[in-house]
């Protein structure tokens, strides 16, 4: 029986204190009474209270969840569309440049995604703002989609979806009775991993966005330039918050189907048997 | 009838997301490469359009004679540029291996756990993902300071008694690389270690092989691989990363995407943005079709 050594043990530890402490540091001094970030002076609550009276961040915050819905649902719809072309259809004319549209924005560095949408949205006299951030963000989360539902979509059991259309339910119907409630938690994955991708962007939404519409990453990024305050600390751990709570109701919600998906198999083999 | 619906969606099925990353994907890297042959303008849009459909074929000729090389020869003509990119280069590459040498010990301790403990884990890993770039690398802005926690931390315990100058430098851009990318590094080839039969391992002790031989002849070859997946996940992105050498590098670091971004946002000249933006794609066009080619291998295998 392998055994885990005291040197893995070691490395894990190390490995998730390198990545978690600066998140903790971080969390710990949104709380501190100095202004002074790095030097603690006392338990206080007030940059949070500061917050609500900061009404361009709020603005901006309002502007970023926005947009994050919007562009998360639609790139929900279209990853999910993606998935299933590149698993259910192996053969079409042009596929491999189809996948690799879908692989090459996983790995696009931001700067030059962000420059050509802007280009293309000049070129089409498309007013820059709130919507054009929200059509870029589409674009680049809904890969991550497509890369998620894709994983879901290949451990499927194709004979159930074969069945359906046997016994006569149209493609459509199919897909919206069988195929869909199964890989329901991937979908809601995907949804939940493009809605925080779409929250966090920085670089592609500076490039594409116009008068009027900033967003908090925007908001954030200028007032660090000009050095770390308690106050952006304050914002960054609510941010960091919404984020830990949405991906512990996705890995609940996830793990419930899977459980009710497991039970229902094992009853229908039962049926059968 | 109801075989004509079905063809009609299923083809739909991939048209719209098809048309979709054409128009927004595709189409816009065209578009990049024609203005970056144009010549820059005072003007809203500030460069002069290179193609108008109005003036028919006889108009498109007459403005291909229009197309310029200037910003090209601009690039080159000037050194900054051209450091730039190799600076750039160099510093994802070193952070690429950086990280490989933290991740692959964090992976293969975690794909050795208790079988239990691997899903708690592997949420640990992915969680930092989830969370912002920007706010993680701003994290290391308060640890980085010369008054900041590791100073205190090693001017307290008495390593030092100077602060260490590590803020803008390259070594702080290192240790924002590593950290921000190192989930991308640990989840691939931990799920290379993850499918790998142990038994192989005890084959190969119980034939007399020691630890580190077989380590590295059984175990390291199965987790290539992750290792190449891995690598490449952080080496593309950093190459043109822009928050990072901005906000923890100094005024001395060269890295394209900051380049690109200052060209654009500070001298607000779109025509030598994109021709930086399209040498740069010139530079990650292999790797970035290498990782699309392992992708589509995994895709395969999945089957």
């Amino acid at each position: 029986m392998e055994r885990w050594s005291r040197f893995n043990i070691a490395s894990v530890v190390l490995g998730f204190g390198f990545l978690y402490l600066p998140i903790v540091l971080l969390v710990i001094f949104s709380f501190n009474e100095s202004k002074l970030v790095t030097v603690w002076a006392g338990f206080s609550t007030k940059w949070y209270g500061e917050l609500w009276h900061n009404q361009g961040l709020l603005d901006a915050a309002w502007v970023t969840i926005r947009v994050a819905l919007i562009s998360a649902t639609c790139a929900t719809v279209l990853g999910t569309l993606a998935a299933l072309a590149l698993v259910r259809y192996t053969r079409f004319r042009g596929r491999v440049l189809f996948s690799g549209m879908v692989y090459a924005p996983l790995v696009m560095p931001e700067v030059i995604t962000g420059l050509s949408l802007l280009l293309l949205f000049v070129a089409i006299g498309l007013d820059r703002g709130f919507w054009t951030i929200t059509l870029a963000h589409i674009t680049f989360t809904m890969c991550f989609v497509a890369v998620v539902v894709q994983s879901r979509l290949l451990s499927f059991d194709q004979s159930i979806e074969e069945a359906a259309l046997d016994l006569g339910a149209t493609p459509v119907r199919t897909f919206f009775a069988i195929t869909l409630p199964v890989i329901a938690p991937a979908v809601f994955s995907g949804w939940v991993l493009a809605f925080t991708l779409s929250l966090d962007d920085l670089v592609i939404a500076s490039f594409t966005t116009g008068p009027g519409a900033t967003t908090l990453p925007m908001k954030i990024y200028s007032q660090v330039r000009l050095g770390v305050t308690p106050e952006i600390n304050a914002i960054c751990t609510i941010l960091i918050g919404i984020v830990a709570v949405g991906v512990l109701i996705a890995s609940i919600v996830t793990k419930r189907r899977e459980a009710q998906r497991e039970r229902d198999e094992r009853a229908a083999f039962a049926a059968i048997g | 009838m109801a075989k004509l619906a079905s063809a009609l969606v299923s083809r739909l099925v991939i048209i719209i997301p098809y048309a979709w990353l054409l128009f927004f994907f595709l189409i816009p890297f065209f578009i990049v490469f024609r203005i970056s042959l144009s010549q820059t303008t005072v003007a809203m849009p500030p460069y002069t359009p290179v193609f108008d459909l109005a003036g028919g074929l006889a108009g498109i000729l007459d403005k291909m004679r229009g197309f310029s090389m200037d910003n090209y020869v601009w690039l080159t003509e000037d050194v900054l540029y051209f450091n730039a990119y190799v600076s750039s280069v160099i510093i994802a590459t070193v952070s690429t291996l950086l990280t490989l040498l933290i991740g692959y010990p964090i992976a293969y301790g975690m794909a050795r756990a208790p079988r239990s403990l691997r899903p708690m884990l592997l949420m640990l890993v992915i969680l930092p993902f989830w969370t912002s770039f920007l706010i993680r690398v701003y994290a290391w802005i308060a640890i980085l300071k010369p008054e900041g926690l590791l100073n205190q931390l090693l001017i307290t315990i008495g390593l030092i008694d100077q602060p260490l100058i590590i803020l803008n430098t390259n070594s702080a851009i290192y240790i924002g690389i590593v950290y921000s990318y190192l989930p991308f590094m640990v989840l691939p080839i931990y799920s290379a270690l993850e499918k790998m039969d142990h038994s192989l391992i005890e084959a190969a002790q119980d034939l007399g092989c020691p630890p580190v031989v077989a380590f590295w002849r059984v175990t390291f070859p199965l987790s290539l691989p992750g290792v190449i997946a891995g690598s490449l996940l952080v080496f593309i992105p950093a190459v043109g990363e822009f928050v990072i050498p901005d906000l923890l590098g100094g005024s001395e670091t060269l890295m394209i995407g900051k380049t690109l971004w200052n060209e654009f946002n500070a001298n607000r000249d779109w025509p030598v943005s994109s021709a930086v933006a399209t040498i740069l794609l010139l530079i990650l066009v292999l790797p970035i079709v290498y990782f699309q080619n392992i992708q589509t291998k995994a895709e395969n295998e999945g089957r």
